[in-house]
């Protein structure tokens, strides 16, 4: 989403003669304004998100409530923007944590191999074949619910997906002609894996972790609507998705904007990396 | 015929590590389960006197085997929040899950298909490239909106079905396919839009190899050579995909069975999860494991039917 900022600024991204990037210019689009709209709901709300009022109840939108009210008079603008705020910094969190330790991993296993490499890629084509909700909920019961334990399970959840590609990408540069010449010149291994090839593997990580991200918001939505992950006091577009089910012949406007914030973050994120890819392509 | 008996045997290893991996998962979980079905009243003595008739006593190793051969033999427990067989609970709700994978299934190979094909026929085409932004779209949204949107639309604007209101197929067969329609649809969206998206860049893939250029030079035109020779071989990374995908749909239906309130298995496993229910937790959790490796099995065996190419050994 930062990322998506300052792509926004950068010139256009077609070429001469090469047609336009719909997808780069599109994505950049999305995520600049669901940044700006997350970033504003840190600092600043239209409403205090909290401010219940009878009067108020299932108010459609409106210019004074642009999205309207909840079942409890509440700004669905502001707690939109708090709740997407939420799901964001899980997400953000639980890339950071897969993507992390996964890296580090796959570096490892990659450049060494062995019996490690073996055995841990073997763990991780397990936990892969496996559906993540699934997971999650066995995790859950283990660790519990609320924000944190969220985070830490889907961080682990994600770690293969990080370890596999990163592996794959190490495995292939060990044997490229310039890590012999860094191990000539007398580098240690760690410094050839972080220094020298792991840059060589951002190329492939930035999709990767474009994907978990969104499996990320998709996972914490869906659990936080099943009940069993972001806890009342802590916001969640996925919990919010679930109490407005509730009134859906009554203020479809309510579920209708809460999924769509869930779709256009999504959405934004997909286009951008689709659009990046294509432009690595061309 | 060798390598299909070598398959089976690491099918049952598999089955075996996952069984034993989801029997641990929930023995590590704090708090005994007798001092739950005790409640307040619980005395040491009576919560030791439980565990011990429980059999909850007794090491790990020897209460998988036990629980184990239990299991094989159909005896899967007792519920502990219900006074009932866990076989009997899991057995009564499945076939509605059963049928909402299926289905989802069904649509999503049976819509898949021909749009993969279509859009990779003419690349760049009017339909190509509206197909391309509408699978975005449809790839971003959850199934669980997907299912609320399905419910908005044809449940309260235009009262095909009631939402919320499940009819079981005992009740009137036909009202409950109209039914399970909308939550298959829901899980399918967005593995529609996947698999299309695959199956277009992999004709295109096989459209630029050199067997292609071949048929071409033999006067096959572009639509004659995708069908004959480019289909076959384009398919075989999509079974892969497809098989991932039967697993997701059922983990899909885990959420949209609460959208819709289907009594199926995954609001069996939630509603066990949250009663700290483990025998039958642990039973859906293993069925649906079984599910995902038995997938993957059979997917792998078409897959070396399909391609001579990996039937070595």
């Amino acid at each position: 989403m930062l990322l998506a900022k300052k792509q926004n600024k950068r010139p256009p991204a077609h070429g001469v003669g090469q047609p336009r990037n719909h997808f780069l210019l599109a994505g950049g689009i999305l995520c600049g304004f669901m940044a700006l709209l997350i970033l504003t709901g840190y600092v600043w709300t239209p409403y205090d998100s909290t401010n219940m009022s009878g009067m108020n109840k299932f108010l459609p939108p409106s210019l004074s409530h642009p999205l309207g009210t909840d079942n409890f008079g509440r700004d669905l603008l502001s707690r939109i923007m708090e709740g997407a705020g939420s799901t964001f910094f899980i997400a953000l969190c639980v890339v950071l944590i897969g993507g992390i330790i996964g890296t580090v991993i796959g570096c490892l296993t990659g450049y060494f191999g062995g019996v490690a490499d073996l055995v841990l890629m073997r763990v991780c084509d397990a936990i892969t074949a496996f559906p993540s909700i699934l997971l999650a909920l066995v995790l859950i019961t283990i660790v519990g619910q609320g924000k944190y334990p969220i985070i830490l399970i889907l961080g682990i959840l994600f770690i293969p997906s990080f370890a596999r590609v990163v592996r794959g990408e190490v495995a292939k540069e060990r044997s490229l002609n310039y890590v012999a010449s860094a191990r000539l010149m007398g580098a240690s291994h760690l410094r050839i894996i972080f220094r020298h090839i792991l840059p060589n593997t951002i190329q492939v990580l930035l999709p990767i972790a474009a994907i978990g991200f969104n499996n990320a918001v998709l996972a914490e939505a869906s659990m936080s609507y099943l009940g069993v992950g972001v806890q009342p006091p802590d916001a969640s577009l996925g919990r919010m998705l679930s109490e407005a089910q509730t009134f859906l012949a009554r203020a479809p406007w309510y579920a209708l904007f809460v999924g769509l914030a869930i779709v256009l973050m999504i959405l934004g994120v997909s286009l951008l990396t689709e659009g990046l890819q294509q432009r690595q392509r061309s | 015929m060798h390598s299909i008996i070598r398959k089976i045997f690491t099918l049952i290893i598999t089955l075996f590590m996952v069984s034993l991996l989801a029997f641990l998962a929930f023995q590590v979980i704090p708090g005994s389960p007798a001092t739950n079905m005790l409640g307040t009243n619980a005395t040491p003595e009576k919560v030791a006197a439980l565990e011990a008739e429980l059999g909850l006593d007794d090491p790990v190793l020897i209460r998988y085997g036990r629980w184990a051969l239990n299991f094989l033999q159909g005896d899967w427990g007792q519920s502990y929040s219900y006074d009932m067989p866990v076989k009997d609970m899991v057995l009564e709700k499945l076939p509605a899950t059963g049928t909402l994978v299926l289905m989802a299934f069904a649509i999503t190979v049976v819509a898949a298909f021909p749009l993969g094909i279509a859009t990779a026929r003419r690349e760049g085409g009017l339909l190509d490239r509206v197909i391309t932004v509408v699978n975005q779209i449809c790839m971003s949204i959850p199934p669980v909106f997907v299912g609320i949107l399905l419910c908005f639309l044809f449940g309260i604007t235009l009262r095909v079905f009631v939402p919320g209101n499940f009819v079981s197929f005992q009740e009137n067969p036909g009202r409950f396919f109209l039914y399970m329609l909308f939550p298959a649809l829901s899980v399918a969206l967005s593995r529609i839009a996947m698999t299309v998206k695959m199956l277009r860049s992999s004709i295109l893939d096989e459209m630029n190899k050199d067997y292609i250029r071949t048929a071409f030079s033999r006067g096959r035109t572009r639509a004659d050579a995708l069908k004959v020779h480019a289909l076959r071989n384009a398919i075989i990374p999509v079974i892969a995909f497809l098989s991932v995908t039967a697993a997701e749909l059922v983990a899909g239906s885990i959420v949209v069975e609460q959208v819709f309130t289907v009594p199926g298995i995954g609001r069996l496993l939630l509603s066990s999860i949250g009663s700290r229910d483990f025998p039958t937790a642990q039973a859906v959790v293993i069925l649906l494991a079984t599910w995902v490796v038995v997938v993957n099995f059979i997917a792998d065996i078409l897959y070396q039917y399909m391609d001579p190419r990996i039937r070595i050994r």
